[in-house]
This record gives structure tokens, C-alpha cells and sequence, in this order.
């Protein structure tokens, strides 16, 4: 058991109904996923030093765009009046919805004792971070002079002044730095004891030593575990109300405004909904072929992509009820203003952006009924990319077309991005990229211990159901062999 | 008392190679009568727990204390801003306590802010960590201890403890080696 073991190389047989494939043990779970941090800078796979090279180039187009936005401020951009938010905030309410699904794979999961969530979270939960620190440039970028933005934070200050706390732009300040903090927190305390595994399985003296201090001394014991479990819970526990404030508090940006389109009072849970939505297309863009990648089949099933995309399904038809709501509001609302923007959406010179979002986030959705299609690992990509572009054209809708004509027909005006809109978006894509690249290289992607924890829980499942069948047969449950040790020790 | 050991032994380790194992070990030592004990393993055994440390760990009731605090002060925040030390008419929003709906999100995130914090630190520090040494790392093969092994340590503390006693007992359970935990 102790000995390294060769691995299996050729994934087993997926026929979609385990989390975990079968042939697994507590050893090949700690090497698997422990060994790819540990792997020596010189073997390095040549996909990753490629993907990472591409990530890292895309991060210099960042910051040429923010160089230029600090010295010609954000004129440079597409936004003028009407259209005062134009692709900054698509993007960040964008990318802050991507971040969603990490927490509530983590959080909302975990109380729901989903075990299977155990293979997922840590990536989702990195993929939370990162997009969040993506989102959190655009507010700041978009305030004209960004190095003053510590304005929007109460402080004690010359000027005698502070915030505007009843503006829905300080509660997103708060709400955000909430956010990315305490998920930071439930990300770190998550990574204790798999530093602990990658310290004992560290062969080099030096990375033994970053790891060891990393892992604070964790050893595993049961009283440690009790009070980690516990923490653990908690953080859970108020991790999923606060995801549900975020982007409520988000969508109060648009609703407590008057803007013909914004107030409407569904924006709060179709907000959360279609952030979970993106955000479970954004999970399943990047797990399926980093699986692939790294050969992960065994732990990340097609079951795992098959409730994935039942989320996302779910999550869609949510969305979906938004816009019958929306078109509802507007007919009903017998005001002016209200039924105009309905058909300037269907009608108006952005009317593609309004057709392209209902074809992919309520028409492209739809196969998803069907199990072949969810067990289908390209259909599933192709799906999860249009969703994510069709989020993103939702909230081009929701901004864009409601600020193109407002309330005075003398002011209306077309909104185009520039190529600096454009660039500072892919930028996003390359800190995204660049973080993701540096995470799977240097941090276990997979929890180790709570993969470990999985197995665990599994074999006495399967123990449960051989006791009620066959009685005990005295063999090993996770290898099928004589195992003498566990039959002496019962 | 009487069999008191030598104080350079911190305690007797037993690996156990499933965790199965282990979990009739522990019940098997608790039945015997020792008390001091732990258990290192790779992931949390919920009867293991249950064993050793049963009862209340302190986490929850400081993470409750903290989030009410936190939640008072960020209301107390806005109030004094907003509404004593700088009252400014913004879309004609009341200037009084009736504004308190607004006062409402950043209350909540601040209240989860500090939780969250509280949650995270203080089970770091109630479990004494950061601890870079600890006898239990002396024993051979506790590097499995965060991969696949499972261990037992009774500790010298113990009012049972007796070198050789508690010893043939760990040998009775099952377990792969038992080792003298140097101190």
C-alpha cells in the first residue's frame, strides 16, 4: 500500500452513473493529484508551458490597455452619454457571475452534503478568485482616475467626508471585497491539509520546506479535524447567504436606478440564477479538458458533467422565467418608456444582441433534457460556450440597450466599443488565464483529502450494500483482493 | 498514577492500514479505559471524531460573537457617516433611523466579513497551529499520516499508560507497527 504504485494510464470504462471510477485507493488518490504540483519545473508538460505562454501574452494586452486607459483616461473607450456604462460593467457583471458557481459548488453543496462536489470544488473555487479579481478591475478602471479608489472606502479622512453608504455602487464595494475575501479565506483553510500531503510527498528539500509552511504544522489530528469540519461548515454556512447578496446587491446597481429596463423588480434571483448559469458553463468550459488533460476521467465522471449540466439546465430555464418576466413587466407596466424599450429590444438597431441571447441561453439549453446529450462531452463544450457568450450578450442587453434611448429621443445614441473596450476585455481573459495556468501547476486542482474522504465514504456504501447482499466476504472493497489486514482488524 | 512513564516518551503510536481499522482500534481503546489520545489520519473519520473528541470545539460560539459584532459596527459606521458626523440630502433619502433599509447590505456584509475571519482564524489558532514541530512527526512512515496510513497514539499522559502494557495492547488491535513516540 505504502509503495508508489504504477498508475493506470488508460482511463476505465465511464458509463456515467459513478463519481468515482472504480480501482481507486487512498494511495492512488494522494499520488495522482499530489504529484502534478510537485512535478519538477524541468517536466513541466509542454500543453501547459504552451497554454501558459498564450495566458501570459494575452496578460500583457491587460496591461498595455489599462497603461493607456491611465494616461488618456477612459475617453479611449465606446462610452459616452447616453451610454455612460458600456462594456466595463457587461464585463464585470460578467465575470463576477462566472464566479458564482465556485461558491455555490462549494458552499451551497457542502450543506447539502453532496459528496460528488468533493472532485469540483477546489477548481471552481480558484475559478471564484480568479474572476473575481477580474470583475474588481472594471469599477476601478471605469472611475476615471482608478488611483483614487480607496475614496470609496470609510476612512477617517482630511476632507472630513465619507462615502455614500445608501448608493448601491458603496454596497457593491462592500459586498465585493466581502466576496473575494471571505472566499480567499474558505479557499486557504480548504488547502491546509492537502499542503500537509504535499509537504510528506515532497522529494525536494526546499519544496518540502514552502509546502511545510504553507501547511502550518497540519497533522492530521482528530481534534485538528473536528474543529476544521466545523470551521469548514461555518464558512459554508455564511458563504451561502453572502453569494446570494453579491449579485443581488448587483442587480440593485440597475434596479433602485429609474432607467426604463432596470427596475424591475426579478432583477435580484435572476441575477443570482444567471450568475449560477454562467458560471457552471465557465466550470464545465475549463474541466473538461483539463480532465482530459491530466487524466482526471476517475475523478471528474461524465456523472459529475451530467449533474453539471442538469444545474446548468435548471439555472437556464430560471433565466429564462426572467425574460418572460421582463417582457411581462413592460406590458403591463402601461408606461411609455417601459413598453418602448421592449420593442426597441426586439425592434431596435441592437436587436441582434436580444435574439442572440435567446438563442443561446434559452434555445441552446434545451437539448440538455436528453441524457445522451449530457453524457455527449463536445456537445456539452459547444453548449457551455454558447451560454457564456449568451450571458455575456444578456447583460450588453440589459445596459447597452436600455441606455442607447432613454427617456429623451434628442439624446438617444448608439453605443460601439472600442479596440480598447475589446483589448481590456481579452486582457481580463489573460489575468484569468494566467492565474488558472499558475494554480494547476503550483496547488492540487482536486482536494485531496476530501477526495480521500470520498473514497472512504464510497467503500462503506459499497460495504453496506455487499453486507445486505453476500455478507462479508473478507475482501478488500476498493482493490477486490484478499485484504488480510482488514479482515483481522474487524 | 502509578505507572507513570518515563518523560522522555511522549506515547505509543500504532499505524493502522484501513481506516476501518483504525475505527475499531479507537472504540477498542476507549472500551480499555485510556482517555488521552489522538488519532492522525488523511481525512476526517466522523467515528474517530466521535471518539476523541466529542463535544463542543469553541469555533461556532466566537464565529456568532463576531458576526453580530461585525454586522453592529458596519451599521454604526453607516449611521455615524451618513446620517451624525456628515448628513447629506441625496435623493431626498430621509436623514434619520427610517433610512435604515439602505443600511441593510453593507450591515449583513460586514457581519459575514468578520464571521468569516473568526471562522477561519480561530480554528487555525484553538488548534494550536501554527505548530512546525510535534513529537508525532518523529515516528516512522507519518508521512502517510496526510496520504494513507492510520494512526493511534496513546499518550504517555495517560493515567493508564504503561510502556509495555499499553504496548501488547495496541499489538492485540491489528496494527501494522506499534512505535515509542520520542518526545
Amino acid at each position: 500500500m505504502a509503495q508508489a504504485q504504477p498508475l493506470p494510464t488508460t482511463p476505465q470504462a465511464d458509463t456515467g452513473d459513478l463519481y468515482l471510477l472504480p480501482g481507486e485507493t487512498y494511495t492512488t488518490i494522494s499520488q495522482k493529484i499530489g504529484d502534478v504540483p510537485l512535478t519538477p519545473p524541468l517536466k513541466t508538460p509542454r500543453g501547459w508551458l504552451l497554454g501558459f505562454a498564450v495566458a501570459f501574452a494575452m496578460l500583457m494586452v491587460f496591461f498595455v490597455s489599462v497603461t493607456w486607459l491611465f494616461i488618456r483616461g477612459v475617453g479611449i473607450w465606446g462610452i459616452n452619454i447616453p451610454v455612460g456604462w458600456g462594456m466595463d460593467i457587461i464585463n464585470f457583471v460578467w465575470w463576477i457571475g462566472i464566479g458564482h458557481a465556485g461558491t455555490l459548488i462549494s458552499a451551497i453543496l457542502l450543506l447539502l452534503n453532496q459528496g460528488w462536489r468533493n472532485s469540483i470544488n477546489r477548481f471552481a473555487e480558484a475559478m471564484t478568485l480568479f474572476a473575481v479579481a477580474c470583475a474588481g478591475m472594471y469599477p476601478i478602471l471605469h472611475l476615471g482616475r482608478p488611483w483614487l479608489f480607496y475614496w470609496l472606502i470609510p476612512y477617517p479622512n482630511t476632507h472630513g467626508m465619507w462615502p455614500n453608504f445608501r448608493s448601491a455602487l458603496d454596497w457593491d464595494v462592500f459586498a465585493i471585497s466581502t466576496y473575494a475575501s471571505v472566499s480567499l479565506v474558505f479557499w486557504l483553510v480548504g488547502l491546509i491539509p492537502d499542503f500537509a500531503t504535499l509537504r510528506d510527498r515532497a522529494t525536494n528539500i526546499w519544496v518540502k520546506r514552502a509546502y511545510g509552511i504553507a501547511a502550518l504544522g497540519w497533522r492530521g489530528s482528530a481534534r485538528h479535524w473536528h474543529r476544521y469540519e466545523m470551521a469548514s461548515l461555518l464558512l459554508a454556512g455564511l458563504s451561502t447567504p453572502l453569494v446570494v447578496s453579491v449579485h443581488s446587491i448587483i442587480s440593485l446597481d440597475f434596479a433602485i436606478s429609474q432607467v426604463p429596463g432596470w427596475q424591475v423588480t426579478v432583477f435580484p434571483p435572476y441575477f443570482v440564477a444567471g450568475a449560477v448559469f454562467a458560471g457552471f458553463a465557465m466550470v464545465l468550459l475549463l474541466m473538461i479538458p483539463i480532465r482530459q488533460f491530466y487524466g482526471y476521467q476517475n475523478y471528474i465522471t461524465l456523472r459529475h458533467l451530467d449533474v453539471m449540466a442538469k444545474v446548468m439546465l435548471a439555472t437556464g430555464m430560471i433565466v429564462v422565467y426572467g425574460y418572460f418576466m421582463e417582457v411581462w413587466a413592460s406590458l403591463y407596466s402601461g408606461n411609455t418608456y417601459e413598453e418602448y424599450l421592449l420593442y426597441n429590444r426586439i425592434n431596435g438597431p441592437s436587436a441582434w444582441a436580444y435574439y442572440g441571447l435567446l438563442f443561446c441561453n434559452a434555445l441552446a439549453i434545451q437539448p440538455l433534457w436528453f441524457k445522451r446529450v449530457r453524457h455527449n462531452v463536445p456537445a456539452l463544450l459547444i453548449i457551455s460556450l454558447l451560454v457564456s457568450v449568451g450571458m455575456w450578450l444578456e447583460r450588453y442587453v440589459i445596459i447597452v440597450i436600455s441606455l442607447q434611448r432613454e427617456f429623451l429621443p434628442s439624446s438617444w445614441d448608439l453605443y460601439v466599443p472600442t479596440i480598447w473596450d475589446w483589448s481590456l476585455y481579452l486582457g481580463t481573459f489573460g489575468l484569468f488565464f494566467t492565474l488558472t495556468f499558475l494554480f494547476i501547476r503550483v496547488l492540487p486542482m482536486i482536494n485531496i483529502f476530501e477526495m480521500r474522504l470520498f473514497q472512504y465514504q464510497e467503500n462503506e456504501r459499497r460495504r453496506r450494500r455487499e453486507h445486505a447482499t453476500h455478507g462479508d466476504t473478507g475482501r478488500d472493497i476498493v482493490t477486490g483482493k484478499a485484504d488480510p489486514s482488514a479482515a483481522s482488524a474487524d | 498514577m502509578q505507572n507513570r512513564a518515563t518523560p522522555e516518551i511522549y506515547g505509543l503510536m500504532a499505524e493502522f492500514r484501513t481506516p476501518e481499522a483504525l475505527v475499531a482500534a479507537t472504540h477498542a481503546a476507549k472500551h480499555a479505559g485510556y482517555s488521552r489520545m489522538d488519532a492522525f489520519t488523511p481525512f476526517p473519520i466522523e467515528e474517530v471524531i466521535e471518539e476523541i473528541a466529542p463535544g463542543d470545539t469553541g469555533v461556532p460560539r466566537l464565529v456568532l460573537i463576531a458576526g453580530v459584532i461585525g454586522a453592529l459596527s458596519g451599521f454604526a459606521l453607516q449611521y455615524w457617516g451618513n446620517i451624525i458626523d456628515y448628513p447629506l440630502n441625496i435623493g431626498g433619502r430621509p436623514l434619520d433611523i427610517t433610512n435604515w433599509p439602505s443600511m441593510i447590505p453593507i450591515t449583513f456584509e460586514m457581519g459575514i466579513l468578520l464571521a468569516a475571519f473568526t471562522a477561519a482564524i480561530s480554528m487555525v489558532v484553538l488548534n494550536g497551529l501554527p505548530q512546525p514541530y510535534h513529537p508525532a512527526f518523529n515516528v516512522p512512515r507519518f508521512e502517510r499520516a496526510s496520504q494513507d496510513a492510520f494512526f493511534l497514539c496513546i499518550e504517555a499522559t495517560d493515567p493508564l499508560f504503561d510502556r509495555s502494557q499499553t504496548s501488547q495492547f495496541l499489538r492485540t488491535l491489528g496494527p501494522l507497527q506499534v512505535t515509542e513516540v520520542a518526545n
